[in-house]
């Protein structure tokens, strides 16, 4: 008891105090934010229809936005007749539906505890007996190694930068949307997305962008993914501002610190 | 004349007492060094700030030469055809090629372009945090306020010099920088048209720009920059340094360590670490990676293309403002390019540049200072300062909102609206509480003058009260608050309303001067203030005894 009576007035306790606060409140956020496990089905074995199987899903999963036949609800999710089975494989594959929360736009996020190939391929189907619509490529056709990188980087830069950034390291959009980072985006999901057009993209079809510049482009992204970083830490590769506070935070600051050291022994006057 | 004759130590061996000698009888140097090497340098690591700027100076002129050997600044066209993959084949101007090179293929080429880059930065760091050490301080009143005028040239070619740098590799991110700065030059009244067709060689981008900033950047700027180094460092050498207020500093002394050997070798040491810091930086932080960028189209913008931090106030502004634009008789002033371009800068370039003489003529303070002010003893100063910083760092912030609205999940329209309401707002609370804290410090200080420090021992009087013993302050501390002094007013600015003031302070500008001059000088709160009002006054000194308490014999 003594001993933390006396620690209370220690210098750093306050900080200590400090840092206890700030982490219960950041247990206690992650406790009451919402999760996405709610969606949770358990899915029948063995061979099913897939459309009826799709339609099965639909109706657990999506409905309650998308309305019971996809037809959408006004405010607040839209009509899914029409947009494809690569439009359900793209969302659904990377976590962005169902949607967790509504909001501006569905992050990306850790799919959900029912999703994997086969539920996506019946989802898929049931969208696709609505109104048809782009499907999912094949493997040859967003093989980065067949594409060819440097044809691909000028029509990234041409057709993608200016919402994505440079590097695919995201950036805003006006009202709170924005472009997500392509950094996690799997070969196939870069192909679906410029195919629909997912959110506050516009759709880049086979006639703007054609498959095999599709597959130029998928390469020269994925090359960015797997690149180092000849130059030491990228600094989140977002340009001048991720630079300009490392200098301030840390060279300034190193400099300072030096600065009072070297002065710290004072002459007297005599 | 001769140094051997006149000091030499006589057992000094002959082969250095001969050349040595030999040297002085020509150079005369001896005197000259006699007479400073024992220069004295006052300590205070605030006075070294300045040193970052000259030192990363250096820096800069080494690893530039090392990059002018490799790069080529021409726009003409190539294919690239270097070690890069991504980039293969692609076309670009020969400038973009020949720093892909110096990054990829020359040994030691990307360490010494990334040290140059960061040296840059740090070159207008240091410049700015040592500017703002010669303000809050008031080091820069008389007689050294031509020296600040030579550092605010000083500070406003180095973001010449860092624009007309960053354009030179040509990639995508530098040509946005350069397709504003073309934006700005044509949104000139009368003369943008021509400004801009002269700086490009004809329609933008053309084929000259690179060529001409590169004689801007490794020539002409660099050239007048180390010319006003030369004169900041003799006039700082000839007027010598200010110093803080403290025990046995005056007006008319330096306290300090002599320039050999104390000063040398700090100096010394601190280049050290100032080459150190750009060495670790360059090494391990990536800077501009004009690879990723790819080549400047002017067709081709990227999402997060911000300036270099120096210029974020600029990037700020533009895009804060409305697009407002006039049109009269078929000519266009956009007000949109023009405002954000020429405002804030001409704003803070302009006020620090005036800042000394103003202040001048508001205060009608003539003396020499020698004697640095404590920030909080010169409250109206302080708050201008901070209200400055707090408008600046505003527009930087808000260059930077993309990347703000992206990292912190914030509506990106929302940090324009609330940005165009706190550059205005920010500012006068910034003045505000600065001013207030200021008084704060003041009366603290009072306090610590008049009652002394706590001394954490707690005495029990006979009738049963509880006190806690004040002590009187160390020396140095009692003399560096000591070192306070009144902020000049004007003679008859404090004239009764219907008296007659002084000739100057008659007409609307004169009143004006009287009334500023009023409330920016004075003393607001005495260092005697406080005391005798404290509940305990009398009774703590008598508890600590009067021989020692030294606040009650001033």
């Amino acid at each position: 008891m003594n001993r933390i009576t006396a620690g209370r007035r220690h210098p750093l306790a306050r900080y200590a105090v400090l840092l206890l606060a700030l982490g219960l409140l950041g247990v206690a956020y992650t406790l009451v934010v919402p999760t996405d496990d709610r969606a949770a089905a358990s899915i029948a074995s063995g061979k099913v229809d897939n459309v009826a199987e799709g339609k099965r899903l639909f109706e657990q999963s999506c409905s309650s936005c998308h309305g019971l036949n996809a037809e959408g609800i006004p405010d607040r999710g839209p009509s899914l007749v029409g947009v494809g089975w690569a439009a359900v494989d793209f969302q659904v594959s990377s976590g962005r539906m169902p949607m967790t929360q509504p909001g501006a736009q569905a992050p990306r996020k850790k799919p959900a505890d029912w999703v994997n190939d086969e539920t996506i391929k019946q989802l898929g189907a049931y969208i696709q007996s609505l109104g048809g619509g782009p499907v999912p490529p094949t493997e040859e056709q967003v093989d980065p190694a067949k594409g060819n990188r440097a044809k691909g980087g000028e029509l990234f830069r041409a057709n993608c930068i200016q919402c994505h950034n440079f590097v695919g390291a995201g950036g805003a959009l006006t009202q709170g949307k924005y472009a997500p980072e392509l950094t996690e985006a799997t070969p196939k999901q870069i192909y679906e997305a410029m195919a629909t057009g997912p959110q506050a993209m516009p759709v880049f079809n086979d006639s703007v962008i054609t498959p095999d510049q599709k597959r130029d482009m998928i390469a020269y992204i994925v090359g960015l993914q797997q690149e180092p970083n000849p130059g030491g830490a990228g600094l989140g590769r977002i340009g001048p501002v991720t630079e300009g506070l490392l200098l301030w935070v840390v060279g300034i600051s190193l400099l300072v610190l030096a600065a009072i050291w070297i002065t710290a022994k004072k002459r007297q006057a005599q | 004349m001769s140094h051997s004759d006149a000091s030499g130590p006589a057992d000094v061996p002959k082969a250095i007492a001969g050349p040595s000698s030999y040297l002085d009888d020509r150079l005369g140097a001896g005197n000259f060094l006699k007479r400073n090497l024992r220069k004295v340098f006052p300590d205070h690591w605030s006075f070294l700030l300045g040193e970052i700027a000259l030192y990363s100076f250096i820096v800069l002129l080494l690893t530039g030469t090392f990059l002018t050997f490799f790069f080529k600044p021409s726009m003409e066209h190539v294919i690239y055809d270097g070690s890069y993959d991504g980039l293969k084949g692609v076309g670009m101007s020969a400038a973009y090629a020949s720093a892909l090179e110096i990054s990829f293929d020359v040994r030691g080429g990307l360490l010494m372009r990334q040290m140059h880059h960061w040296a840059a930065l740090l070159f207008v760091a240091g410049m700015m945090v040592h500017a703002l050490r010669v303000f809050f301080t008031g080091a820069y009143r008389k007689p050294r306020e031509l020296n600040w005028v030579i550092g605010v040239l000083m500070l406003t070619l180095a973001l010449l010099e860092g624009l007309t740098g960053y354009s030179l590799p040509d990639d995508l991110l530098s040509g946005a920088g350069l397709r504003i700065t073309e934006g700005v030059a044509i949104s000139l009244p009368l003369v943008g048209t021509w400004i801009t067709f002269f700086l490009f060689g004809g329609e933008y981008p053309g084929e000259d720009v690179i060529s001409r900033f590169y004689s801007l950047h490794i020539l002409l700027i660099p050239g007048i920059l180390l010319a006003l180094i030369s004169a900041h460092m003799i006039l700082m050498w000839v007027q010598k340094h200010t110093q803080m207020p403290g025990k046995g500093r005056t007006n008319n002394n330096v306290v300090g360590a002599p320039f050999y050997p104390a000063f040398m070798a700090k100096a010394g040491a601190y280049f050290m670490f100032t080459f150190g810091v750009i060495a670790l930086l360059g090494t391990f932080g990536q800077i501009n990676p004009i690879w990723l960028f790819g080549p400047y189209t002017p067709a081709d913008i990227s999402a997060g293309s911000q300036p270099d931090y120096y210029m974020g106030f600029l990037e700020g502004a533009l895009r804060m403002m409305p697009a407002w634009e006039i049109n009269i008789w078929g000519f266009t002033l956009p007000l949109s390019v023009l405002i954000p371009a020429l405002v804030p800068m001409g704003i803070i370039m302009t006020g620090l540049a005036l800042y000394p003489f103003v202040e001048q003529w508001v205060t009608g303070d003539r003396r020499e200072h020698h004697v640095a002010d404590r920030p909080r003893n010169n409250p109206h100063r302080t708050s201008i300062g901070v209200s400055a910083i707090t408008f600046y760092g505003l527009l930087w912030i808000l260059g930077a909102n993309d990347e703000i609205s992206w990292t912190f999940h914030i509506s990106l329209n929302w940090t324009t609206y609330i940005g165009r309401v706190l550059i205005f707002v920010a500012p006068v609370v910034a003045y505000i509480v600065t001013y207030r804290l200021c008084l704060g410090l003041q009366r603290s200080d009072a306090a610590v003058i008049g009652h002394g420090v706590e001394s954490g021992v707690i005495k029990r009087l006979p009738h049963g009260e509880y006190i806690e013993v004040h002590v009187p302050p160390s020396e140095d501390i009692e003399a560096h608050m000591r070192g306070k002094e009144a902020i000049p007013v004007i003679a008859g600015a404090d004239t009764e309303p219907g008296g007659i003031p002084p000739k100057g302070l008659r007409g609307p500008i004169g009143k004006l001067k009287a009334k500023m001059s009023k409330a920016y000088g004075g003393e607001k709160i005495p260092l005697d203030d406080g005391h005798g009002h404290h509940a305990h006054g009398d009774g703590e000194h008598t508890a600590v005894g009067a021989g020692e308490d030294r606040s009650l014999t001033h």
